[in-house]
């Protein structure tokens, strides 16, 4: 059973994409609503790594270690000014895309097990993940044309 | 004669529930006048606050000489409050500016209006031929008359087609049209003035309607005095005359720490759920969202909340009994909950309550979402708040079709790509050079936005383009390098809207001073030096006057919620102000919304899909039309989360700003009323008895308090507020003191946060620390009438006017209220079943 092996990806992405919008946050301090929002987002994320441990208590976890192969790297740094953002915001949006991806396959997989309690942990981060997506989006869209067209 | 300073609210005329409030008509005139030296009254209504109480303007030898309130209006029966007496037509001989100013050589100086729109309209070409729209950005007014917001509107969107405009109703009011967005799918208020005359309990949330709205509450009072009171409940941090009016009718007062109203409301919803006061029935056919709210609200006990607030678990559990078992409720908000932290949320909240005992649409049991200023609605509605004119949907593509056919204009000119732009993320492109053209109406940005340090860093860069509207030379006019004169109130021809949504004319009463200019006639004027066109070559802003905008604004309004198509210049003259929506079909306005239950929240209608509370993200149409809405109303939820800024070792107290009866915004008006500005001349720093002790500090001494942003240095008023929490008012600024410091203002202190939704910026949280600097020699300047009273009385003079307005209680009958109809007009009904 590979399950063990989505559910150390699943781990991973999650710590990864926490890690990435507290760094986002702290990057842009100039613009607070996106501070602000990327730390209450870390928090939530990390509420879903705490979600799914006892999942891996029960499963387990195998934890790939090549970079490449089913493992998102962090972000490196921040960027800076108008465009520097949309582009953080960019990179957030594909780390959480692959986590909400990531909670759809273990998802299929908790169907497959008849698996309750997981089922219930995959519908309320999936809710939670779509929350995410749908603030980065929004804000993407409200920065793209300045940035791109006016900034300087 | 009665003393209207010493007095704010005037003589009491007690009424019953259900009884009509009785008409009480109140006049001042200028010293030494008596009614007989009137040449002329010329009908109009109150611009100091949102109530927007009928009057007559006094006129003798084209001059404003006084103001009686009109006694067949329905919203306020004759009465004028303070600012209206005193402070609505002493300001227009003062200091006003005359002739347009340019600056040469870094300084203003006087110049004629071909010169400097010449300017404005030559560095408004180059930026639209090198970058295009997006350089420019306007910033307008809650001040200004319906015809100058709607044409505004239309150069913005239509002519140059910037999503940069807002006004400073995102200051003030953002979050009411949000909520009521959020909750029925549009702006609108659904209750009315006339639900204070037959409730049982009435909610006060974050509302000092005692000096903010100060007609509204001599109804209240009114009540109060009467035979079968309602019961009062307010949440304020301080202990307002609301607060001691909610402990006298046996309700309570809950005094939260600033930042944390979610918690509270989750909590009061929780109870009502807990203790079975839903109306199921009325959940089930009119709402969508109760699983969600129920499991959200489920962890927040009155003692976990209790916690979380700093109150009473029992005075929580006593707020939602009355809320639950009360059979008429009305509920106010404002900026207790608009400028506080999770702002939209909380007050989505309070919609929830009524929702689920299905409280609305019928007497007594309603919902104020109230505004601040007195035109807040018209900006909103119009469009010159960023949003679609006619309460019309960015994200709906038929709604942008619809104005673009109005308009004769390619739809693609119409910003939709995006929410508008609000005023903060404004500022934010000024400050970073992408903005760099900002036309500034009606509004004092360099006192009233956050963080005041960096506001005048953002106006005073050279890459930045500033033009200032106004009747005077403010704080912001200083760093403009256009300032254009302004006609203001009685020297300008116009509509407005108040906070239930009742239209009033104010006609032109005598001529603006020297060359001012109606804030219409400037935006004509801009429209045509720029020859903005239509997609057949004609002029995009066709009127020419005040009644011909209002034409254009009526046929934009036809079909939407706030419809105006039954109203006229000449039917709002003589009588009333009616409100819409105003058709054919009811020609006599709509006094309450949505009394069956049905809301504008079908997909083809709703002004917004709505948003995630928490972060502000988007509905998308396909999610939002997926959820069936039809007409039910949502009730949404949210977690309570702490606020972005919170007390600390070195800043251990939580600052909320706020204002006091006698002035309004930032004084350009009141500020130079004499009386008023006696009764509240200078700032002060309100501290509660045990912390002015624990520091050391005695009434009237002299202390700092000081954020991370800036500094602010006033008297101390010993006051009567909660422990932990320093008030400083508002109003003050820098255009009446001597010195070149900048430690007057309370936005000094704020910070640069705003509400995810309604992107209402949050004044009340900021993290302070408080020094003493000296002893005093005298009391606070702070007004002891109000929430600002001291704690201990002993030594500190009344504050007192002179006896120089006649109360005329008269035997007339009261106007009758507008009628509710049972349908709203222009909310399409579900299909029937079966």
């Amino acid at each position: 059973m590979h399950l063990a092996t989505y559910l150390g990806l699943l781990h991973s992405s999650l710590t990864t994409l926490a890690d990435a919008f507290r760094q986002v946050g702290q990057g842009h301090g100039d613009e607070p609503d996106v501070w602000h929002t990327c730390q209450v987002l870390a928090g939530r994320v990390d509420r879903q790594t705490e979600a799914l441990l006892p999942v891996v208590r029960r499963y387990g976890e195998h934890r790939e270690t090549e970079p490449e192969r089913l493992h998102a790297t962090g972000l490196e740094s921040t960027r800076g000014g108008p465009v520097g953002l949309l582009r953080d915001l960019q990179d957030l949006y594909t780390l959480a895309g692959l986590a909400d991806i990531t909670w759809t396959v273990v998802g299929q997989a908790a169907q497959g097990l008849r698996d309750r309690e997981l089922l219930d942990v995959v519908t309320s981060c999936e809710q939670d993940t779509a929350r995410q997506l749908t603030w980065l989006r929004t804000r993407i869209k409200q920065a793209a044309p300045q940035a791109l067209i006016a900034a300087r | 004669m009665s003393d209207r300073i010493a007095d704010i609210w005037g003589t009491r005329t007690p009424h019953a529930k259900d009884a009509p409030w009785p008409v009480r008509v109140d006049l001042h005139l200028d010293d030494g006048l008596a009614e007989s030296d009137v040449d002329q009254w010329v009908q109009s209504a109150c611009v100091l606050c949102s109530n927007g109480c009928g009057c007559d303007i006094a006129v003798r030898d084209g001059r404003v000489v006084g103001i009686r309130g009109r006694a067949g209006d329905v919203v306020n029966h004759g009465r004028l409050g303070p600012k209206g007496l005193y402070g609505s037509w002493q300001h227009l001989g003062e200091d006003r500016l005359t002739r347009p100013l340019v600056r040469r050589g870094g300084v203003l100086v006087e110049s004629d209006w071909d010169t400097a729109m010449d300017l404005v309209v030559r560095r408004s070409r180059e930026l639209l031929a090198e970058v295009g729209p997006l350089s420019h950005g306007f910033y307008t007014s809650g001040q200004l008359f319906l015809e100058e917001y709607y044409t505004l509107a239309v150069i913005g969107k239509a002519g140059i087609g910037t999503p940069h405009m807002d006004g400073n109703t995102r200051l003030c009011t953002a979050t009411a049209a949000a909520a009521m967005k959020e909750s029925f799918g549009s702006d609108g208020q659904p209750g009315s003035c006339t639900d204070v005359d037959s409730c049982d309990a009435l909610f006060l949330f974050g509302h000092n309607m005692a000096e903010t709205q100060t007609v509204l509450w001599s109804r209240v009072l009114d009540r109060l005095h009467g035979p079968d009171r309602p019961v009062v409940v307010a949440v304020d941090p301080r202990r307002t005359k609301v607060a001691e009016a909610a402990v006298a009718s046996g309700g309570v007062h809950l005094a939260p720490l600033p930042g944390t109203n979610q918690a509270l409301m989750n909590g009061l919803v929780r109870e009502v759920i807990a203790n079975g006061w839903v109306d199921r029935d009325y959940v089930d056919a009119h709402t969508l969202g109760y699983d969600e709210l129920a499991v959200t609200v489920e962890p927040c006990t009155p003692e976990h909340v209790a916690g979380i607030c700093r109150v009473d678990p029992d005075d929580l559990r006593r707020a939602a009994r009355v809320f639950g078992t009360s059979d008429r409720v009305l509920s106010t908000v404002l900026q207790g909950f608009y400028q506080s932290h999770q702002a939209t949320a909380a007050s989505c909240q309070v919609n929830n309550l009524h929702l689920l005992r299905g409280l609305i649409g019928r007497p007594g049991c309603g919902i104020l979402q109230m505004n601040g200023q007195p035109t807040a609605q018209n900006t909103r509605e119009c469009g010159a708040d960023g949003d679609l004119p006619g309460f019309r949907n960015w994200d709906n593509p038929g709604h942008v079709e619809q104005l673009a056919r109005l308009w004769n204009v390619d739809p693609l000119t119409i910003p939709h790509w995006a929410p508008p732009t609000h005023a903060m993320q404004i500022w934010r492109y000024a400050e970073q050079g992408s903005i760099k053209f900002l036309w500034i109406s009606g509004t004092n940005p360099a006192v009233s936005l956050p963080e005041l340090p960096r506001i005048r860093e953002i106006l005073a860069r050279e890459d930045l383009f500033v033009v200032v509207q106004d009747g005077f030379l403010t704080e912001t006019a200083q760093y403009a390098d256009v300032v254009l004169p302004a006609a203001l109130w009685g020297e300008k021809q116009g509509t407005f809207t108040n906070v239930n949504r009742t239209v009033h004319l104010s006609e032109q009463a005598v001529a603006p001073p020297g060359q001012a200019r109606s804030d219409l006639d400037v935006f004509l004027d801009y429209a045509r030096r720029m020859d903005f066109r239509d997609r057949d070559g004609e002029p995009l802003v066709k009127w020419h006057d005040p009644e011909g905008a209002f034409a254009a604004w009526r046929e934009c309004s036809r079909g939407r919620l706030c419809d105006y198509t039954g109203l006229s210049y000449d039917k709002l003259r003589g009588g009333s102000g009616i409100p819409w929506p105003c058709d054919e079909d009811h020609p006599d306005g709509c006094d309450r919304l949505y009394a069956d239950g049905v809301f504008p929240t079908h997909p083809d209608v709703c002004e917004d899909y709505g948003h995630d509370l928490l972060t502000g993200g988007t509905t998308s149409p396909e999610q939002y039309k997926a959820q069936r809405p039809d007409g039910r109303a949502f009730l949404k939820a949210a977690e309570y989360a702490p606020p972005p800024e919170q007390p600390s070792a070195d800043y251990p107290f939580v600052c909320t700003t706020g204002r006091t009866a006698y002035h309004f915004h930032t004084r350009t008006k009141t500020g130079r009323s004499r009386r008023l500005r006696r009764a509240a001349p200078e700032p002060w720093v309100e501290l509660s008895a045990a912390d002015a002790a624990a520091l050391g500090v005695r009434e009237g001494d002299l202390v700092r308090v000081e954020s991370p942003r800036g500094r602010v240095e006033a008297p101390a008023r010993v006051g009567r507020g909660r422990d932990g929490v320093v008030f400083v008012p508002f109003h003050y600024g820098y255009w009446d003191t001597g010195g070149d410091g900048h430690t007057r203002a309370a936005n000094e202190l704020t910070l640069t946060e705003w509400d995810p939704v309604s992107k209402q910026p949050l004044f009340k949280v900021a993290a302070v620390r408080v020094t003493k600097l000296a002893d005093g020699t005298r009391p606070a300047p702070a007004p002891t009438t109000t929430a600002s009273a001291p704690h201990d009385p002993a030594g500190v003079p009344a504050t007192a006017g002179e006896d120089d307005v006649r109360e005329d209680v008269t035997p007339t009958d009261p106007p009758a209220p507008p009628p509710t109809p049972e349908r709203t007009p222009n909310v399409p009904h579900p299909a029937s079943k079966g």
